[in-house]
């Protein structure tokens, strides 16, 4: 039986020492807030690290008090799911550079005792994955079952799998690519420039001006919005339905499509800080493993020792199963522990978040074998 | 010996196995306990897929017909075709690929030359359905049914060698009769075969 995790609470943690970036420049401590689910064994050889997508934070199963909404992987976490909770320790932290409670631009900088805003630095994928191996060992998980997770967050989960090679056993690679497309990039650039041009985006210092970029952000995530979804999911779930009854001659929202991505523009805007989305669009574009072993994949994955599997989903446009098999046939060329599956779901990108049965099945089988 | 047995007999211990249209891994597992091979299947279908999955089987969900140029030249030791080659759009591309892929191939097929599915046409006059070939004709999976002497003719076609070559009755065991006159008697051919 499948059941949710029910009241869950996030935790925090200030991981000390100096901490250094990619880009050459370094954090004294890093404060990271997580949650977990399940209870960790007496070796500490069941913990599975989970890993959240550009506008995902720690809150990824089970519910707060007082909020109906569980957290956004909630249909595969849990008692009895595809990530079983009966058998597994669960971590999720909310990364360096988010927005949810963990160290970011909307943090204060202790040296000059105002936001960092514009200041933060730009981080990468292995500066993710070395702020959550010192999560591990703060944790005193040396060794991580398995790494996972879907979009940006299979990235991490696969920049995991050759940085610790030893740290990991299994990692599970969904719905992501080894780099991103020019037309990835082309979008992400589109939700930049519409956070940037607007007016009470202040260079970044919004929050010290008391302002916010609200409509910029907002555009920003109509924008994603629509590069989650398939075109067949689209048409089904809103077809031209329009909202009232005829066509209105004017510029409200008339379809029911238009009414969705305002809506969820307007959410989103709400609870997302925009240094944040325009740090997180910035972080996808760099990652490219690649490029450090003269464009070839093959070559960045000589180190992996973990049992891979990469799944991707039919109708997904954004990173389509094209683009996992780059990964999945670099794996085959570098004789890694590989197995690829391509789940037929109408979601489009979204896919990866619900619990589609042959997803489930597959997951579970590969987390538990 | 059965056709599992003789797989075993025709592969080296700890060689590099790939198996295309691996179902549920059923020869890969043993392969692997038994031979120590390093594994990999590609499949089609999802439960044989997830059945490998749990059985800690490397697997790749892929489509033959679409093209097997994932895989490079001469990648592994062996690859294994067994039963699938009929169910392909383009058995002879197929079985290039196969010999480009592997140093060998063991490929097995069903012989539509046996007695009872020759003597079950000339006397209906209808599509065979035998214990071997069980569906009927617009339902089979089968659209590239041959006998044992057009598999042999396009594998010299292709250049092909044949390097061993056994043949099975109808238990699925090698039997005097088939081995005789296995177009005849033969149910299940299987060959190990190299370019």
């Amino acid at each position: 039986m499948s059941d949710s995790i029910g009241k869950v609470q996030a935790q925090k943690v200030t991981l000390e020492g100096k901490f250094e970036l990619e880009c050459g420049q370094s954090f004294n401590d890093i404060e990271l807030v997580y949650e977990t689910y399940g209870a960790l064994n007496a070796d500490a050889t069941n913990a599975i690290l989970i890993c959240h997508a550009l506008s995902g934070n720690h809150h990824a199963a089970g519910k707060y008090e007082n909020e109906e909404k569980p957290g956004w992987w909630d249909s595969l976490i849990g008692p009895g799911k595809a990530v079983d909770t009966n058998k597994f320790f669960v971590v999720c932290p909310n990364n360096i550079g988010g927005c949810h409670g963990s160290l970011g631009p909307s943090s204060i900088n202790h040296d000059t005792g105002d936001y960092y805003g514009p200041d933060f630095p730009i981080i990468t994928v292995r500066d993710w994955v070395n702020s959550q191996a010192k999560l591990s060992d703060s944790l005193g998980i040396e060794k991580w079952h398995a790494v996972m997770g879907g979009s940006l967050g299979g990235m991490q989960a696969l920049e995991w799998s050759y940085l610790f090679p030893k740290r990991i056993k299994k990692a599970g690679i969904i719905a992501a690519a080894s780099k991103l497309s020019a037309q990835n990039i082309a979008f992400n650039e589109v939700a930049r420039q519409a956070i940037l041009n607007d007016p009470d985006f202040e260079g970044g210092r919004y929050l010290d001006k008391s302002k916010y970029p609200k409509q910029g952000l907002k555009l920003a995530r109509m924008v994603g919005h629509i590069t989650y979804l398939s075109e067949e999911a689209m048409r089904s779930k809103f077809g031209r339905e329009l909202k009232k009854e005829k066509l209105n001659f004017g510029y409200d929202a008339e379809f029911e499509i238009e009414s969705y991505l305002r809506y969820q523009g307007d959410v989103f805007s709400e609870s997302f800080d925009a240094n944040t989305y325009l740090l997180m669009t910035k972080i996808l574009d760099y990652f490219d493993p690649a490029s450090n072993f003269e464009g070839k994949l093959v070559n960045a994955f000589e180190s992996i020792e973990a049992q891979l599997l990469v799944v991707s989903f039919s109708t997904d446009w954004r990173f389509a199963p094209e683009r996992s098999k780059e990964i999945v046939n670099a794996l085959i060329e570098a004789k890694k522990n590989v197995s690829y599956l391509e789940i037929d779901s109408p979601h489009g990108h979204d896919s990866f978040l619900f619990a589609n049965e042959d997803y489930v099945k597959g997951l579970s089988a590969f987390l538990e074998n | 010996m059965n056709t599992i047995e003789v797989i075993k007999n025709w592969i080296d211990k700890e060689s590099e196995v790939l198996d295309l249209g691996c179902g549920d891994g059923e020869i890969l597992n043993i392969l692997s306990k038994e031979l120590g091979s390093t594994v990999l299947g590609v499949e089609i279908n999802q439960d044989d897929i997830n059945k490998c999955i749990q059985s800690g089987l490397n697997v790749i969900h892929q489509n033959i017909d679409e093209g097997l140029e994932n895989f490079s030249d001469n990648s592994f030791d062996i690859v294994i075709m067994s039963q699938t080659i009929q169910v392909l759009k383009e058995p002879k591309k197929a079985l290039q690929e196969v010999t480009r892929i592997g140093n060998e191939s063991i490929v097995t097929i069903p012989n539509f030359g046996y007695w009872t599915t020759r003597i079950n046409l000339l006397l209906s006059g209808k599509m065979p359905v035998t214990g071997t070939l069980p569906s009927s004709w617009h339902d089979t999976d089968n659209i590239h049914l041959c006998t044992i002497k057009d598999f042999e003719n396009l594998c010299s076609e292709c250049e092909i060698d044949v390097i061993e070559k056994c043949f099975f009755n109808k238990f699925g065991k090698e039997s005097v009769l088939a081995k005789v006159a296995p177009n005849l008697f033969a149910t299940t051919a299987m060959y190990k075969i190299s370019k």
